[in-house]
């Protein structure tokens, strides 16, 4: 017996993508049962029970956003998949929703059922063009099958969930910046308050969760919250996928309990560092997050265990750094990326992320004074938390972390020294 | 009512009041961009972030962030510090990054002086570029983006007051923000041009110097400038304006914020009334008829010889333009009562071929009809009957319909003309005097709405011109009525005659003007009053 709940689809032979297939492998069967045995409450109890925290990047308590939506405001209450995957390093929710798209489904319906919704919507990342090809068909087999529609599973409760493909950014990924691009807008960060669960799509509660938390929604009202929580650190338990990128033997998605330990991902499943090769750096949760030395890595990857170590789990998007990576040149990569993808609502933001690439590019061109160094720092302070979203977070917090852990890479840079790089990398190079 | 403490200092403001709000009422001020009381909220700039250190009664923790003056309401017992180190120091950095990419071309730039980027680095400045000028993101320039506006769009701050009034004011959706990031531009909607009736309300919010007004652009240094305010007489809405001028010669014409007439706002048509000010058919000296010849004579002289030819004749009409003051047709009023009872009449078109919209264009482009209404004129285009003789004042009744006024003028025994700019009745008079625009006096006008608004004298008449008032009061004395000798007396006996109570004066009508029923039902109320203290 395999370990997978996530990607069951590695485990079954047959196609999960293919309707019968996933209700052969006993899909469908907790949806049918919430919708016609259980009270949206009891889904929501359940949900609040089991402690799951949301896997698009902050961790919040899912049950606990669901009980935020404003009640009794005459409008209609929308459910709106996060799929935009954007954080560089994550790919899972691609996986899910390429190889088992009902598995997501299944866990809107529920979830929707939850709160009273009965128009959804995917919004998937532009690129996933495979992906939203994949969900539709599923979701065309789920009405066809009387899954969706007026009468879900032939119940009193009607769900209409679409699919909308994105335009290609970043900031969609944001959760009101995501409402204003269903909207058909740009995809400009909203101020909070109102929050999406009192003002959200087209102005009416909305709760935006990601794909990888919809369908964990599927597998712990068919197992029970005690299972759920059974697996991992209870305040944030759970099966997890990380996606591992980087300088490792095996780079991809792995599910594994949440807290399970860095360096084992590394050296066991991810089968180590490649040949010859150090650990120098990982980035644990998406190109935003703090970076980890080596020697600061042998952590539980769990929402509160890698806050504790100065980082955050974010999207669980692991990128790998071995010895021969130059920080000042992986850096610059990651400002250029933050620079392009900056919605430049907030002054900021639109401001700082290009000054932060411009100082970089002058460092890693070896144009640049070490009074470079201290401005790039103090830029970057002064983004954070003073802007709408946190991009500006997302762009300074590398940098900062950057510039304190491997300092000495900055400074050769700004002096014209040779940079610290590994030598047998140099050469193999 | 919540009471919330802004730097130390306690005050009770309305719940629902912001913090930028708050702070102006407490007398602080809380610096901002993109904020503007008259749109929606966007919170883009990030200049008025603020350190609150008590949430509320309920709530007095600190919150860990700084947050934004702007969509931050006040809440019973709010403590907010908007001015600590933590404060400054992200002030400063938000200044910083606003003018890393900015030209900082004040010299040459006509929102100099009036600048908020300007005046707010004066105050919260770094004061040394960390930033490298060759790294500057370069975009358009001199772009007109209508007939009566021009885009810098390097000097943009992107606060988008300017779309936000164009989505929410006029919706007419002309502007936008196109690309991303340092790369955001301010621009034109395809195929679109900013060409509505209010337009150039986006060159008065701008903070910068990204939209400036075509026609005044390179004028005048606005640190030269005075402001006066007035009314606008372009309509009879009556906004509240700025009358911006140096060296007796009018610039531009500004909004004056009054929550009851205009709110922040003004229509473009009214914003060019004062060109007509500065225009060749100004009146600039008066006249009296010599055969078929018109002879300039000392304005004394030529009022001095028209009561003797009014006083001549049987019976006068006063004519009178919509244009003319309170006082002036008051004075009109009284001097017909001297000659022989002749009625009052305006004679101005109540309409337009200009509609009426739901913003702030009325279709009749009088100031004063209202006015000159609750002083006893009667709405007429035809001419009088059973008259002998004409006080024309302000109207140029000829223009408007020759064949019907012509005849009608040359049976007349006597016309005298009191006008601000030449016109075709003047073929008609006997009598010409040469009057001051509304730029020109201290004056009242009643508004559509019926309030009551005061504008003082701007600039001088031009030449020999003088004072509508001033050349009323003046025939009225000649005529045997009581000699006035200063515009507030004027008012004063108005308001008395026609119910608006006693001792009224220029200085007591309020900036944002009177309705003239609150004035006549504080009469009756006072009266009351004394009724009861004479019973008691």
């Amino acid at each position: 017996m395999s370990q997978h709940v996530l990607l069951r689809y590695r485990d079954v032979r047959a196609d999960l993508r293919s309707l019968d297939n996933y209700v052969a492998d006993g899909g469908y069967r907790t949806a049918r049962r919430a919708v016609h045995e259980m009270k949206p409450e009891e889904v929501l109890q359940t949900v609040k029970d089991s402690n799951l925290r949301g896997r698009g990047g902050a961790g919040f308590p899912t049950g606990l956003k669901w009980s935020f939506l404003a009640k009794g405001t005459g409008k209609p209450t929308y459910l709106l998949c996060n799929a935009d995957e954007s954080e560089p390093g994550t790919f899972k929710d691609r996986d899910l929703m390429d190889h088992d798209p009902h598995q997501l489904l299944e866990g809107m319906i529920i979830s929707a059922f939850a709160i009273g919704c009965h128009t959804a919507y995917i919004y998937i990342r532009g690129e996933f063009a495979f992906g939203a090809d994949v969900l539709n068909k599923a979701i065309a087999d789920c009405y066809a099958k009387g899954y969706l529609g007026q009468s879900v599973f032939g119940s009193a409760y009607s769900l209409d969930i679409h699919v909308h493909r994105g335009a290609g950014a970043y900031i969609c990924g944001e959760e009101t910046g995501l409402i204003e691009s269903l909207e058909g807008k740009r995809a400009n960060p909203r101020i909070k308050p109102p929050f999406p669960a009192v003002y959200g799509v087209f102005g009416c509660p909305t709760i935006v969760n990601n794909v990888e938390t919809l369908a964990c929604v599927r597998h712990i009202v068919e197992r029970g919250a005690a299972w759920f929580k059974g697996i991992g650190p209870e305040s944030g338990p759970g099966p997890k996928l990380y996606c591992v990128s980087g300088h490792v033997k095996r780079p991809g998605t792995y599910e594994l309990p949440m807290g399970t330990p860095l360096m084992d991902l590394i050296f066991e499943h991810c089968g180590g560092m490649l040949p010859g090769r150090k650990l120098k750096a990982v980035i644990p949760g998406g190109s935003s997050v703090p970076i980890l030395k080596a020697d600061e890595c042998d952590i539980a990857m769990d929402f509160d265990s890698v806050v504790k170590a100065g980082s955050m789990l974010g999207s669980a998007g692991i990128i790998v750094m071995d010895d021969s990576t130059d920080m000042v040149a992986a850096l610059r990569r990651i400002a250029h990326f933050y620079h392009h993808e900056s919605c430049g609502q907030c002054t900021p933001c639109r401001e700082g992320t290009g000054w932060l690439e411009k100082l970089l590019i002058r460092l890693d061109e070896g144009l640049a004074s070490e009074g470079d160094i201290a401005t790039l720092d103090s830029v970057a302070k002064g983004m954070l938390g003073t802007t709408i979203c946190v991009l500006s977070d997302a762009a300074a917090m590398p940098v900062r972390s950057f510039l304190q852990k491997f300092p000495e890479e900055f400074l050769a840079a700004a002096t014209g020294r040779s940079r610290v790089v590994a030598a047998d990398a140099t050469a193999a190079a | 009512m919540a009471k919330v403490t802004i730097n130390a200092k306690t005050i009770e403001v309305p719940d629902g009041t912001n913090l930028v709000r708050a702070a102006e009422m407490a007398g602080l001020e809380i610096p901002h961009y993109c904020y503007h009381p008259g749109l929606s909220i966007a919170g883009n700039c990030r200049m008025c972030l603020v350190d609150i250190r008590a949430m509320s009664t309920k709530q007095p923790n600190p919150l860990p962030k700084l947050q934004i003056g702007c969509n931050t309401t006040v809440q019973d017992g709010m403590v907010v510090e908007s001015n600590n180190p933590r404060v400054i120091e992200a002030r400063q950095g938000v200044l910083e990054f606003l003018l890393i990419n900015h030209p900082i071309d004040c010299p040459i730039c006509d929102q100099a002086g009036e600048c908020k980027l300007q005046e707010y680095y004066m105050d919260y400045g770094r004061y040394h570029s960390r930033f490298a000028l060759k790294e500057k993101v370069d975009k358009g320039k001199v772009i007109p983006v209508g007939p009566d506006i021009m885009l810098d769009q390097e000097r943009c701050i992107l606060c988008t007051r300017c779309v936000r009034f164009l989505e929410e004011f006029t919706r007419t959706f002309e502007l936008g923000i196109k690309e991303r990031g340092d790369h955001s531009e301010l621009t034109l909607a395809d195929g679109k041009q900013v060409d509505n009736p209010y337009a150039t309300n986006i060159v008065d919010i701008c903070p910068v110097g990204a939209l400036t007004s075509r026609e005044f652009r390179f004028q005048a240094r606005v640190w030269y400038l005075d402001a006066t305010p007035s009314i606008c007489a372009g309509c009879a809405t009556g906004c509240n304006i700025d009358v911006d001028l140096r060296h007796e010669r009018i610039y531009r014409l500004k909004p004056r914020f009054n929550s009851e007439v205009n709110s922040f706002w003004m229509c473009d048509a009214g914003r060019r009334t004062w060109q007509r000010n500065h225009g060749e058919h100004r009146l600039i000296g008066s006249y009296v008829r010599g055969g078929s010849e018109f002879v300039e004579s000392d304005p004394h002289e030529v009022v001095s010889r028209a009561a003797d030819a009014l006083k001549s004749h049987r019976r006068t009409a006063v004519l009178a333009s919509a244009h003319a003051t309170m006082e002036e047709g008051w004075l009109a009023k009284r001097i017909a009562a001297l000659c022989g009872n002749g009625p009052c009449v305006v004679v101005s078109p109540a309409s337009s071929e200009i509609p009426t919209d739901d913003k702030l264009i009325s279709t009749d482009r009088f100031p004063n009809r209202a006015g000159l209404v609750a002083l006893g004129f009667t709405e007429h285009t035809a001419p009088p009957e059973d008259v002998d003789s004409i006080l024309m004042l302000r109207a140029d009744v000829v223009a408007a319909d020759e064949d019907r006024w012509g005849m009608f003028l040359e049976d007349m025994g006597e016309t005298l003309v009191v006008a601000d700019e030449i016109g075709k009745t003047m073929a008609y008079a006997d009598h010409v005097l040469a009057a001051g625009s509304h730029f020109e006096t201290d004056g009242t006008y009643v508004n559509r709405g019926g309030r009551l608004q005061l504008f003082r004298t701007a600039v001088a008449p031009p030449g020999r011109a003088l004072a509508g008032w001033q050349l009323l009061a003046e025939l009225l004395a000649r005529l045997g009525g009581p000699r006035y000798e200063s515009v507030d007396e004027i008012f004063a006996a108005m308001c008395t005659e026609i119910g608006l109570g006693s001792g009224r004066t220029h200085a007591s009508v309020a900036t944002s003007g009177v309705a003239l029923a609150d004035w006549k039902q504080g009469r009756a109320a006072a009266a009351r009053s004394e009724g009861a203290g004479a019973q008691a």
